[in-house]
């Protein structure tokens, strides 16, 4: 074995040029494959962190109250209309005993009970219709990160004041320290303060929602205990189904993970995946088609030397030992030159705290350097294999003879 | 009369198929003794070629018995021959066919090595020994492709005694050399028979080397004549 690698390396650094080229070629497949693993991989990341970063992972929120329906047991084709019980919203009042038992469960990040209705913001004649969400204070950014999309005044939620969308103050034209009156469903309605106002970059989201402390969320509907629902943000988002899973079995609250309304989003994602990872296939050909070409032109070049080997009572699996060592070598070797050429020009892009839109979102930590390598070597020795048996075969007397 | 070491009884060899085929050996029985520095006579086409590398186990015949150190080698199968052929057959070639990208002490060492896995202290030092001997001590750890033609020759013999075998089969060792340099080379071969008594079979063309071995095998037709 060590003798049939110092013959393989021997037949490398023989031809130098040929053996730098050949290496390269590797290299710069393996670059390809790490450059689109950090492309493909930031790109989620960009994309989830856009989307369902904002997003509550895991809710828990209470079942609907709609009464149910009581049909005849052998009932032909019914057609009804049922209409949705507007009138008091479905409450959760055991949550708040199982908080200290989510928040010990792994992988839960952060969470916040939470008041939400329809409501109606007014001033003057003008009317707009908005989701209304009821925070604790010290939770305001634990879900959505509003410290980060605050444009105008503070996050800060006390009774009496109101945080809006930039989308819903430039079409009411709502200012900043302005008193407005909000109509909760219940029919209550509050005089509150515009203390802060938001851009999230979402249409829907900027126009449509808004946000009030717990206490003033209570008052306006009507729930002076207990809250409609909690949102659990995960250190993994797509840990989301396990989690949700777990306080089921662990509260018996129905609890529903970000995926179940997310198919679209995760398709989507799924099929970029897949399209990263028909190009890194397509890169792991060329490498493979690569050694295998120029091992196999190695082979019939070394020919004579093949058989006078043979004739010298070499065996054929010393051979197949000699071609696959160089296939294995150049694999290692092109395989680390790659990655770390793959790593430093990753290291000129932002890091992915830094992500912006517009920017080539690559993340160097999802290069997969090591499978990169390891999938090369593996490939490169797959490659040899061909031109390693086609050398073990050589006819010692022909060959020498050439 | 020494042992023998090899025996040859009614080999046929023949290449192609059908109307196409070509009957090179036609029933040659030959046999050769323990110590023996041999010639192999016989015109182009006379199947010396074939004989030789049927007896260095690269070919097997068409019919016949070959039977070397008293094991019979024609029902023995590739893994066994390159074995066989490693430990008890050394080759000269015409050509001194050595690796191009060795140095002359990798070059001679290289049967032992590949049997071992390794270059181990004791090849070495037996290919040290073995270059001293063939007058190359100076030129040992030269690539082969910066040696002279006669040196290369002497790299080949030396390769070829490395494992010690019974028997040396030389194509032409001195075909393609000058006359003090072939001079040279059949006057180490006939030192190492002497002195190891290994046995020699050399396939010439030239009558005087022919005439400085024990015995002269003419072979002609397929057959040994005399």
């Amino acid at each position: 074995m060590f003798y049939a690698m110092k013959i393989a390396l021997r037949y490398l650094t023989a031809n130098k040029a040929q053996t730098s080229l050949l290496v390269f070629g590797v290299a710069v497949g393996v670059f390809i494959f790490i450059f689109m693993s950090a492309l493909i991989g930031g790109l989620a990341e960009f994309i989830l962190a856009r989307t369902a970063g904002d997003l509550s992972h895991v809710t828990i929120e209470a079942e609907s109250q709609d009464p149910e329906l009581l049909l005849p047991a052998e009932s032909r084709t019914v057609l009804l209309v049922q209409q949705k019980d507007s009138s008091r919203s479905a409450q959760l009042s055991t949550v708040d005993a199982f908080i200290p038992i989510i928040e010990a469960l792994p992988g839960v990040l952060a969470n916040s009970r939470q008041i939400s209705g329809g409501g109606f913001l007014k001033y003057g004649a003008l009317s707009r219709q908005v989701n209304v969400t009821g925070l604790e204070p010290d939770k305001v950014s634990a879900i959505i990160n509003l410290d980060s999309y605050l444009v105008e005044g503070s996050t800060e939620l006390g009774a009496g004041t109101i945080m809006i969308g930039k989308t819903l103050a430039d079409d009411m034209s709502f200012r900043l320290g302005q008193t407005i009156r909000l109509q909760a469903d219940t029919g209550i309605d509050a005089a509150l303060v515009i203390s802060g106002i938001f851009e999230t970059g979402s249409g829907a989201y900027d126009r449509g929602q808004a946000y009030v402390s717990l206490t003033t969320a209570r008052t306006l509907f009507a729930l002076p205990q207990g809250v409609t629902k909690v949102e659990i943000k995960l250190t993994d988002l797509y840990d989301a189904d396990d989690t949700a899973e777990r306080i089921e079995a662990v509260t018996g609250l129905p609890a529903s993970a970000w995926t179940e309304d997310a198919a679209q989003l995760l398709d989507a994602l799924k099929a970029q995946g897949q399209t990263g990872l028909l190009l890194k296939s397509f890169a792991l050909v060329t490498i493979i088609i690569g050694v295998a070409s120029a091992l196999l032109l190695s082979t019939y070049r070394r020919r004579p030397e093949i058989g006078i080997m043979r004739a010298m009572g070499t065996p054929r699996s010393f051979v197949i030992i000699v071609f696959v060592s160089q296939g294995a070598i150049i694999g290692l070797v092109g395989g680390l030159l790659g990655a770390g050429i793959g790593y430093l020009v990753l290291l000129a892009f932002p890091p992915r705290e830094a992500f912006r839109p517009g920017n080539l979102p690559i993340d160097i930590a999802q290069g997969a350097y090591g499978i990169a390598i390891l999938l090369t070597t593996i490939g490169a020795i797959a490659a040899s294999i061909l031109p390693a048996r086609s050398a073990s075969r050589v006819d010692p007397v022909t060959a020498i003879g050439q | 009369m020494n042992d023998i070491l090899v025996d040859v009884r009614q080999l046929y060899k023949s290449f192609g198929h059908g109307e196409a085929i070509t009957q090179v050996l036609k029933g040659l029985d030959l046999t050769l003794y323990a110590g023996e520095q041999s010639a192999l006579l016989g015109p182009s086409g006379s199947g010396k070629s074939t004989l030789l590398t049927i007896l260095g186990t690269l070919m097997q015949p068409t019919s016949g018995t070959y039977m070397m150190l008293g094991i019979e080698l024609t029902q023995a199968n590739d893994k066994e021959l390159t074995a066989f052929r490693n430990l008890h057959i050394g080759f000269v070639f015409q050509f001194h066919n050595l690796l191009p990208d060795f140095t002359a002490l990798e070059n001679v060492i290289f049967p032992t090595a590949v049997r071992e896995g390794r270059e181990r202290a004791s090849a070495r030092e037996r290919g040290r020994a073995l270059l001293t001997r063939v007058g190359l001590a100076e030129r040992m750890d030269f690539p082969v492709t910066k040696l002279s033609g006669g040196q290369k020759q002497r790299v080949a013999v030396a390769r070829a005694l490395m494992n010690r075998p019974e028997l040396v089969l030389a194509d032409e060792p001195t075909g393609n050399l000058d006359k003090a340099s072939a001079n040279q080379v059949m006057e180490l071969i006939a030192e190492i028979n002497r002195d190891e008594g290994t046995t020699f079979l050399i396939s010439t063309h030239d009558e005087s080397i022919a005439a400085r071995c024990h015995r002269q095998i003419r072979v002609d037709e397929g057959k040994v004549t005399g």
